[in-house]
C-alpha cells in the first residue's frame, strides 16, 4: 500500500509538476519570516501568522493536489498520513517525511522531516531560540487547511526542530474530529 | 593552542611583532570589512604551520601584547587604500600580498559585493592563503543566505567563528 503511494508520488513529481529554483524558494520564504519577525517582534505572534498563512495556502492547495493525483477517499486516518507524506509532500516539496509514532487509536501521527527545503542555511537569532519560534510553521497551517477541506479537523504543531538545536524536525498531527457536511443556514 | 616554537608564548594567542620588530610568534589577524569600511568579523589565529626557525626566544609579556593588538586594526585599515587601488587593475578576487608592515604581510581578497577579507600574516605560501580565503568566502556566502542576517552587519554566529578557525587551522 505504501509502495503504491510512493510510486504515485514519484511519478507525479517527475511528470506533472512544474519546478522552480530551490534557492529562490528558500530565500523567498526566509524573507517572509524575517519580515514578519521585524514587523511583529513577538515570536508567538509570528508563529500564529505563519500558521494562518499556511491555512490559506492549504485550503487552495488541496484542490491542486486532488486534481493532479486523482486519488480517491482514504479509508482511515493512517492512510491519510501515508498519503500526505508520500504523495503530498513529495509533490510540493520533493521530500518524503517519515510517518512515525502512530497512536494506538490511530488518531495521531508524527511526520519526521529529515531535510527541510524551507530552512536551508538558516540560523535563528538568539532571541528566537529563547522565545520558541517555529521557523517552518507555515507547514502546520498548510496541513490544517488542506485536511479541513476534506472534512477532517486536525491540529498540527511542531514538536522539535533542527534549527532550534534538536536532533530532528518533527510535526505532530492530531485528528480532532471528522466534519459533517453542513447544510448552509437558511435552506431548511 | 600552542605553536611548536620555543619562542612563542604559552598563554593565549601570541601577538606578532610590534613596531619594535621583536618576537616571532606566528599570529595571523583576519578581518572581514564591509562596504562602509566597517569590520564585520575579526579573528586571530596562532598558526602552527609556518616554517620559521625559532631563535631562542624572548617571550613578550602579556601586557605588551595587549598594546600590539589594536595595531592590527590600524595596519588593516591602512591597507584598505591599497585594495581600492589594486581592485581596478585585475579581475581576480584574490589580490595576494598588497602591503607590508615591518615584517608582516597583508593579503587581501575582494568579493563581488565589495567585501574585503584581509589577512595579516608572516611569510606564507600564496596557495595556502588562497585556499583559506576561498573557504572563508564560502562561509560568508552561507551567512548571507541566512534570512536573519542583515548584510554589512556584524557576524556574531559562533558556528561561523568555529568554522573559520577550523579552516585557519587547516591551511595556515
Amino acid at each position: 500500500m505504501t509502495k503504491q503511494y510512493k510510486t504515485l508520488g514519484d511519478d507525479i513529481w517527475k511528470n506533472k509538476v512544474e519546478k522552480i529554483n530551490a534557492e529562490l524558494f528558500t530565500l523567498t520564504y526566509g524573507s517572509i519570516v524575517a519580515q514578519l519577525v521585524k514587523d511583529y517582534e513577538d515570536f508567538t505572534e509570528v508563529n500564529k501568522q505563519l500558521e494562518k498563512m499556511g491555512y490559506n495556502i492549504g485550503t487552495r492547495l488541496i484542490e491542486d493536489f486532488l486534481a493532479r493525483s486523482g486519488v480517491g477517499r482514504c479509508q482511515d486516518f493512517r492512510e491519510t498520513a501515508e498519503m500526505v507524506s508520500k504523495v503530498g509532500f513529495k509533490m510540493f516539496l520533493n521530500i518524503t517525511p517519515a510517518v512515525t509514532n502512530i497512536s494506538a487509536d490511530g488518531r495521531e501521527f508524527s511526520l519526521v522531516l529529515d531535510e527541510n527545503p524551507l530552512a536551508e542555511c538558516v540560523e535563528l537569532p538568539d532571541q528566537a531560540l529563547v522565545d520558541e519560534l517555529w521557523y517552518s510553521n507555515i507547514l502546520c497551517g498548510v496541513l490544517r487547511g488542506s485536511l479541513e477541506m476534506v472534512q477532517m479537523q486536525v491540529d498540527a504543531f511542531f514538536v522539535t526542530d533542527t534549527l532550534r538545536g534538536d536532533d530532528m524536525t518533527e510535526i505532530r498531527v492530531k485528528l480532532i474530529r471528522y466534519l459533517e457536511e453542513e447544510v448552509p443556514a437558511g435552506e431548511d | 593552542m600552542n605553536a611548536t616554537h620555543s619562542s612563542s608564548s604559552s598563554g593565549g594567542s601570541g601577538i606578532g611583532s610590534g613596531p619594535l620588530g621583536q618576537g616571532n610568534s606566528p599570529t595571523c589577524y583576519f578581518v572581514i570589512i564591509g562596504t562602509k569600511d566597517n569590520p564585520i568579523y575579526e579573528a586571530e589565529f596562532v598558526s602552527v604551520n609556518t616554517a620559521r626557525s625559532s631563535s631562542g626566544g624572548a617571550t613578550i609579556p602579556e601586557a605588551k601584547k595587549e598594546e600590539f593588538r589594536h595595531l592590527n586594526q590600524f595596519i588593516a585599515h591602512s591597507a584598505l587604500d591599497m585594495v581600492e587601488d589594486l581592485q581596478w587593475s585585475t579581475n581576480q578576487m584574490y589580490l595576494k600580498a598588497i602591503d607590508k608592515f615591518n615584517e608582516r604581510f597583508i593579503s587581501a581578497y575582494l568579493t563581488a559585493g565589495n567585501i574585503k577579507l584581509l589577512l595579516l600574516h608572516d611569510a606564507k605560501s600564496d596557495d595556502a592563503i588562497r585556499n583559506f580565503f576561498n573557504d572563508c568566502y564560502e562561509l560568508y556566502i552561507k551567512t548571507l543566505l541566512n534570512p536573519f542576517y542583515e548584510p554589512n552587519s556584524i557576524i556574531s554566529s559562533s558556528a561561523f567563528d568555529t568554522k573559520v578557525r577550523a579552516s585557519a587551522k587547516r591551511y595556515l
